[in-house]
């Protein structure tokens, strides 16, 4: 696979991506992080450690799993379910999904059901870290760490310390195929 | 599609064959399912679509009630057959009734029977997956996982804690499931019973046996206490009710000789003032509720690994 990103390039988009928070938000008061595990979690919790510096005041970020709000069940291998915590209340505030990648968008569906049936938030929010493209759903991503235009078939791997001992992108083919 | 070997479940039909792996996964999803239960709107639409059978040839409210609690809150449609009022009062089959509702179009039949060995009958018969909720004397696995559920959240995990089955062993299936499932789990279990109350043979079980429940009293972190099963008639297999709770029952007495954190657990319906006193029953350490709502949780974990999607992990 081939390195598009290195730890210090993640950690500068990370660090980018907190900010643009700051400033869509005016301030942190209103907003909820929640990353969608496995590889959103650790991207929520490293922005809610940039957020904590920017601000002054600890953030904590929570976590959405989507395991039982996906549309394809029958189609793919089940993976294992993941935690939900939601640190604050959601109602009426604005929640900023945290994922590792965005591609045909239907994660992003299947956790926007998620919150609906969690609460109701006064505006949902997008962050990731690789924007790949491949469509599915009308869904963007309002804050993205790198646009990298890839083929259908590539796969792109987010990782951080925390669940694959080490930090970067990496893109390269789909093993066995 | 291959659901073969691998600890990868096709049907839960006894604790007796699942290795340490599955149950770990089966009790972690049901940690998950606990948070979705306590969500405003504890429901999540993992089954829509699929549809789920509880087939009780047997008498159950708890259990037939959980299952179904557990199958909604999945998305899942349920659809219940009673053998009192069923076409089995006409003479149908066992094989007959479940290739009937089978081809109604069920996806999942939760089965239980007085018969022993009953639900493998079926997952011969049919090619959807069987959950036994209890045969005869025999097994009743997911009060095993709701059972160790409890355990695991009151005490982080089971290695290493000593665990008294305290009651009628030999008629009960919630002793042969909640057996095999701790001892995977690393607990230590000790059986306790007056001598006809315990099975003769215990040759292959993880366990160790004993009529003293005095002797192992202060030392156990768990007394779980079997229903003394009053319809198969007290006075054949102990002189009298009580002479058992003078020797078997949780008294206040007793309890308030147990180590400060061990708990109290029961599987319902409870006899007060048998098998448990009034007062304990009623104490924080007796976690007799706590089992029944994590029923329904393990229950959801069962049926959404059954269901949920190919595992090829």
């Amino acid at each position: 696979m081939r390195q598009v990103m290195n730890a210090d390039d993640l950690g500068r988009v990370i660090r980018r991506i907190a900010h643009e928070i700051v400033e869509r938000n005016e301030g942190l008061d209103n907003v909820v992080i929640l990353g969608i595990p496995t590889r959103g979690k650790p991207f929520a919790d490293r922005l809610a450690a940039e957020l904590s510096t920017i601000e002054g005041n600890p953030v904590r970020a929570g976590s959405l799993d989507i395991g039982l709000y996906r549309d394809d069940l029958d189609l793919r291998p089940r993976t294992r379910l993941g935690p939900t915590i939601i640190p604050d209340d959601i109602d009426g505030r604005t929640v900023v999904l945290a994922d590792d990648v965005l591609f045909t968008g239907r994660t992003i569906r299947a956790a926007l059901d998620a919150l609906a049936d969690i609460g109701r938030p006064a505006s949902v929010q997008l962050a990731v870290v690789v924007d790949r493209g491949h469509r599915q759903l009308p869904i963007r991503a309002d804050f993205v760490g790198k646009n990298t235009p890839t083929s259908h078939d590539e796969r792109v791997s987010v990782r951080f310390a925390e669940t694959d001992e080490e930090d970067g992108v990496w893109i390269g083919e789909v093993e066995g195929s | 599609m291959d659901r073969g070997g691998g600890g990868i479940m096709n049907h839960l039909l006894t604790t007796e064959d699942l290795d340490r792996a599955t149950l770990e996964e089966l009790l972690a999803d049901a940690d998950e399912f606990s948070e979705v239960l306590n969500r405003p709107i504890p429901k999540v639409p993992a089954l829509r679509g699929k549809t789920i059978a509880t087939m009780f040839f047997e008498p159950s409210t708890r259990t037939k009630m959980s299952f179904d609690k557990a199958a909604k809150a999945l998305s899942a449609d349920t659809m219940a057959f009673s053998a009192s009022t069923s076409s089995l009062s006409k003479g149908e089959s066992l094989k007959d009734t479940a290739l009937t509702v089978r081809a109604m179009g069920v996806d999942l039949m939760v089965v239980r029977h007085g018969a022993t060995g009953a639900p493998w009958r079926l997952a011969e018969w049919l090619d959807i997956p069987i959950v036994n909720a209890g045969d005869g004397a025999h097994q009743h696995p997911t009060q095993a996982l709701l059972d160790c559920l409890t355990i695991k959240q009151r005490f982080g995990s089971l290695d290493g804690l000593r665990i008294a089955i305290v009651g009628d062993i030999k008629h009960s299936r919630v002793a042969r499931s909640d057996i095999f499932a701790m001892a995977t789990l690393g607990a230590e279990v000790i059986l306790v019973g007056p001598p006809t109350l315990l099975p003769l043979d215990t040759e292959g079980w993880p366990v160790k046996t004993t009529t003293d429940l005095d002797g192992v009293l202060e030392t156990v972190d768990v007394v779980y206490l079997l229903r003394v099963q009053l319809e198969r008639g007290g006075g054949s297999v102990f002189p009298s009710l009580p002479e058992y709770t003078a020797r078997y029952g949780m008294t206040n007495e007793r309890f308030s000789r147990l180590k400060d954190d061990a708990i109290v657990m029961h599987p319902g319906p409870m006899n007060r003032g048998v098998e448990i006193a009034h007062e304990v029953a009623d104490d924080h350490r007796a976690l007799i509720l706590a089992q029944v709502t994590n029923g329904v949780a393990a229950r959801m974990a069962v049926l959404f690994h059954l269901l949920g999607g190919e595992s090829n992990e």
